[in-house]
């Protein structure tokens, strides 16, 4: 019997998972997915909780519903992985050995890694809403607090769900409205990028977004210190943004396990081809989603548009074919921009965001970079279809690759 | 494209003066573009670009985080070398595109 060992039952993990037993024999292949966790997290929802839109039970469910038929779940923390040896270590004192291995652990935060991030204020006046921990200690924050200014900082790329931090900026300016205190709040959004987004269309109107709901953008800081005692946040070269509350998007870091064994690069993302998803180290090693250092977002949508590419490149790896499904890129996210509107943005590697519609061209019936309710509630159904699409493995229609149908290309 | 002219070597530029091919690039050069900047430049200048250009020539994502792993120097040298944006800077005067972020 040959091992197919998936590490980590998040997204990506458990889309394999159930992808693979669909696809692999029984007879031939056994597959074992391993987490530490027993609860699986809708992770987009994290966003929701500051603001008492979601509570924990509302995005939560136990990682068992999701593994079902011949796939062994065990609850297990992985020390090490030793690709020479084909095994994996785990936390007890047992291992595991495989024929392939797909590691799927995520990526985390890492506010240790900043001088005075997790100091003295964390979780009084300093909050992350990246855990369900952090969500849930602002939400409490938030409900008592009678105003100051608010800053809102990402201490450096890359981070998961990069429009995360914006969404947050436009929520907290509709919640402080309705609780009538917006006056009393100053809301800064203090970036290491030059402007609000990466992509210069998307960028645009999101800048003109934050200027609009009177957010100030601060770019261009990279977080070098936080002053516990006199409440700044500081960057390497020395400018200063003072803070009542500190929303922090700190330093984001592969799973320790990872960069232990060799296959990752310096932040201890796994270093794979960033199109066939594959180890450039261990030909046997595959990696998905926020574990890997594709140059694509650290995304759901990413993980399940790169499950496809993986699945079909697994397939030839066994066949001992070229592997050649490949993954474009390919990035699909609702943006909550507060008052029960969204916008939808849709882009790949070399393709940036752009107006349009979507999925289908001129019908839609979402649209494309602009504000509309129903991308806001394309967001909130996507939920439902997280849990009971995406997780099992279930056929969506939308492609893995990127389609230009619907797109408009602007030819100034 | 634009053109421009470095230490009597004409080498191709984008509309913010960043070079679109790197293999034109001299030490010579360098200095040249560092002049522009107000930097002189010394050989931890060099270090950390010749760091700079060796992880994009192989590839990889250019960041200010990743500087601390460079075993050249910290971030807060980094900034003293090239005040005020050092990555734009540095990548500018090492002949390397702007780095963009991915996301």
């Amino acid at each position: 019997m040959k091992q197919l060992l998936i590490l980590g039952a998040g997204t990506g993990g458990t889309i394999m998972a159930n992808k693979m037993r669909k696809k692999l024999s029984s007879d031939e292949w056994s597959i074992t997915i391993l987490d530490k966790s027993k609860t699986h997290y809708y992770q987009p929802g994290f966003l929701f909780i500051p603001f008492g839109y979601y509570t924990r039970k509302n995005i939560t469910k136990p990682v068992r519903n999701f593994i079902k038929g011949k796939i062994d779940l065990i609850n297990n923390e992985v020390e090490k992985i030793s690709p020479d040896e084909n095994k994996v270590l785990l936390k007890d004192g047992t291992s595991l050995s495989y024929d392939i291995l797909i590691i799927a652990t995520g990526t985390q935060i890492s506010p240790q890694d900043t001088p005075g991030l997790k100091g003295e204020l964390w979780q009084k006046k300093v909050f992350d809403f990246y855990t369900i921990e952090g969500s849930e200690a602002l939400a409490t924050f938030f409900k008592n607090w009678k105003g100051g200014n608010l800053v809102i900082n990402i201490a450096d790329n890359p981070i998961k769900c990069p429009v995360a931090p914006l969404e947050f900026s436009f929520f907290a300016d509709e919640f402080f409205t309705k609780k009538g205190i917006r006056e009393k709040v100053t809301i800064n959004y203090v970036t290491p990028l030059s402007g609000a987004f990466t992509k210069p269309k998307a960028s645009k109107l999101l800048g003109s977004l934050l200027e609009k709901k009177n957010i100030n953008l601060i770019p261009d800081f990279f977080l070098g210190e936080v002053d516990n005692s006199n409440c700044k946040i500081i960057d390497f070269g020395g400018r200063e943004v003072l803070f009542d509350c500190l929303v922090t998007i700190p330093l984001h870091t592969g799973d320790p396990a990872v960069a232990k064994s060799g296959l990752g690069d310096e932040f201890g993302f796994v270093k794979i081809d960033k199109n066939t998803l594959q180890s450039v180290i261990k030909e046997n090693v595959f990696a998905i989603g926020d574990a890997g250092n594709t140059p694509a977002s650290k995304a759901g949508s990413v993980a399940h548009f790169q499950a496809d590419t993986l699945e079909k490149n697994i397939v030839s790896y066994i066949e001992k074919k070229p592997l050649s499904a490949s993954f474009d890129g390919h990035s699909n996210c609702f943006i909550e921009t507060g008052y029960e509107k969204g916008i939808l943005i849709d882009f790949n590697y070399t393709t940036e965001p752009l107006p349009g519609t979507f999925p289908l061209p001129v019908i839609g019936p979402m649209f494309l970079l602009k504000e509309s309710r129903l991308n806001h509630y394309g967001k909130l159904f996507f939920k439902w279809i997280y849990w009971n699409i995406l997780l099992p493995g279930r056929f969506l229609p939308i492609s893995d690759k990127m389609s230009m149908s619907g797109k408009k290309i602007d030819r100034n | 494209m634009a053109q421009k002219t470095y230490a009597g070597k004409t080498v191709d530029v984008n509309e913010e003066g960043y070079f679109t091919d790197p293999s034109q690039w001299t030490k010579e050069i360098a200095v040249e573009i560092a002049k522009e900047e107000g930097i002189v430049l010394t050989d931890q200048h060099f270090a950390i670009i010749e760091f700079l250009r060796k992880k994009f020539l192989a590839g990889e994502t250019l960041s200010i985080r990743s500087i601390n792993h460079s075993g050249v120097l910290d971030v807060k040298t980094f900034y003293q070398l090239f005040p005020g944006a050092p990555l734009k800077k540095a990548t500018k005067i090492g002949g390397i595109p702007k780095p963009v972020s991915c996301i």
